[in-house]
């Protein structure tokens, strides 16, 4: 099978699946902004996706995609590193007009991964998982997600954590988007600085987004007191 | 105006290709800033014997940027520190006096060393030969106008073709991939009706052949672009990736 046998295929993979989960983040996003303007609003769009079928199948897709995503990252950086030769350069230097984050795309990664874990543990076993079993795993139904984001939020440490998080995460994406669409054949001169500052545009727009929820509850917590 | 520097070459050594290389370092005084890099290594090479040592093997031939035997990781980056140049085109007076300069061989899996500073790239040329070429018989000269060529193609295929097959590009890659030189031989003749008839065979062929040699995944870095000696553009790997996907999806 040529996807997985062709160093193209599998990159082709790579770039399916990040594009897929950076739509996920655009519509992730997009919701969680809501928790600022209309905690009611917010509320009523965790008790309509809840654990339904449709919530529960789409949670299952995006699962794949990110395990798809991750175990390609693992299986491409391994056959990488192999490439390069057992020995290295005693003296090596990025070159002018080489991101940072291009070269360091499975650190990244991993550390995205890694709050990811958090992430899920603070909300979708505390939500979704929660209303699936019947468990009571947290302190709030829910449905009141908008009470448990703030609660959650009132740490400052749970700001700070996420704040870097979503750094990470906007390293990784100012490299990934523009490098799925140079995958998938975008090939143009012209565009290719024009796909970057795209890349770059959409990657703020998601890291935004996010980031204001914890930013929002930070300040509003230091004004109250 | 010529000057005259001392300088200090941490040159890595190594006896064949099963040998375990260690870096050897030598002194080197009153060399010209008029030299070129390369005349610097023959004088060190001369040195070298005059006192029966071995000298230092590294490849070099036409010494004027067009061959492509040239190699060399230099403080770095390969053929140098200057952009756009090979290291035959690299000069003593881009060093400073004192200075200390590392010099080491490519360093890829694909590219085992053969001594010191040479390392064997026949894989480049086992890709070439995997589908690098055009196997059309194409008869008598046709009429200049008779298949026009937009000026934009011609232009890009020209860019691509000025690829010299050095191997800076899998050298400086982090994941020692050889993307834009395939990428650069696949454009050059993908662009063109001569070569077009076969471009997607091509492109599966020497991809094929790419990975079978172990060369990495590209991850779309741009160090390849950012060392080419002939700024060939990271585009073209775009476009083989076109290629490549658009022929296996009509399979």
């Amino acid at each position: 099978m040529w996807l997985i046998d062709s160093s193209i295929g599998r990159k082709l993979i790579m770039s399916i699946t990040g594009t897929f989960l950076v739509l996920f983040l655009l519509f992730h996003s997009c919701m969680n902004i809501v928790v600022i303007i209309s905690p009611t609003a917010y509320n009523a769009i965790c008790a309509f996706l809840g654990a339904n079928w449709y919530a529960v199948a789409g949670t299952s897709v995006l699962a794949s995609g990110f395990v798809i995503h991750i175990l390609y990252a693992l299986f491409l950086t391994y056959q990488n590193k192999r490439a390069r030769g057992a020995e290295r350069y005693a003296v090596s230097k990025t070159q002018k007009g080489v991101d940072w984050s291009s070269q360091n795309m499975f650190v990244l990664g991993t550390v995205i991964f890694g709050f990811l874990a958090l992430h899920m543990y603070n909300f979708w076993f505390k939500m979704q998982f929660a209303e699936l079993t019947g468990i009571h795993t947290g302190a709030y139904d829910p449905s009141k997600g908008a009470e448990y984001v703030k609660d959650l939020f009132s740490n400052w440490i749970y700001c700070a954590v996420y704040i870097v998080w979503l750094s990470a995460l906007w390293f990784h994406l100012t490299h990934g988007v523009w490098s799925a669409l140079q995958t998938a054949g975008l090939n143009n001169k012209t565009w290719l600085p024009r796909v970057k500052v795209i890349s770059n545009i959409i990657s703020t727009i998601v890291v935004l987004m996010f980031m204001a929820i914890p930013v929002y509850y930070l300040i509003s917590n230091c004004s109250c007191c | 105006m010529e000057k005259s520097i001392n300088i200090s070459l941490k040159v890595w050594r190594q006896a064949g290709p099963k040998v375990k290389g260690e870096f050897e370092t030598y002194k080197l005084d009153n060399v010209s800033t008029d030299n070129s890099f390369l005349e610097m290594l023959d004088i060190l090479n001369e040195g070298l014997i005059n006192h029966r040592k071995e000298p230092i093997v590294f490849d070099h031939d036409c010494r004027e940027g067009i061959c492509g035997m040239c190699s060399l990781y230099i403080n770095g980056h390969p053929h140098g520190l200057d952009g756009e140049t090979t290291t035959c085109q690299l000069h003593m007076r881009r060093f400073k006096d004192g200075e200390t300069i590392t010099v080491e061989p490519w360093r890829s899996a694909a590219f085992p060393v053969i001594k010191d500073l040479m390392v064997d790239r026949g894989a480049f040329d086992k890709i070439i030969q995997a589908g690098g070429y055009v196997s059309v018989n194409t008869g008598g000269v046709p009429d200049g106008n008779a298949i026009p060529i937009s000026k934009v193609d011609a232009d890009e295929a020209m860019d691509a073709a000025s690829c010299i097959g050095c191997g800076a590009c899998a050298a400086a890659c982090k994941n020692g991939s050889a993307m834009l030189f395939v990428a650069a031989k696949v454009s050059q003749l993908a662009l063109l009706p001569q070569g077009r008839i076969e471009a997607a065979h091509r492109a599966k062929v020497m991809v094929a052949k790419m990975d079978e040699l172990g060369f990495g995944n590209c991850t779309n870095t741009g160090a390849c672009e950012a060392e080419c000696p002939k700024a060939v553009s990271i585009s073209h790997i775009a476009r083989l990736n076109r290629e490549f996907l658009s022929a296996k999806f009509k399979d």
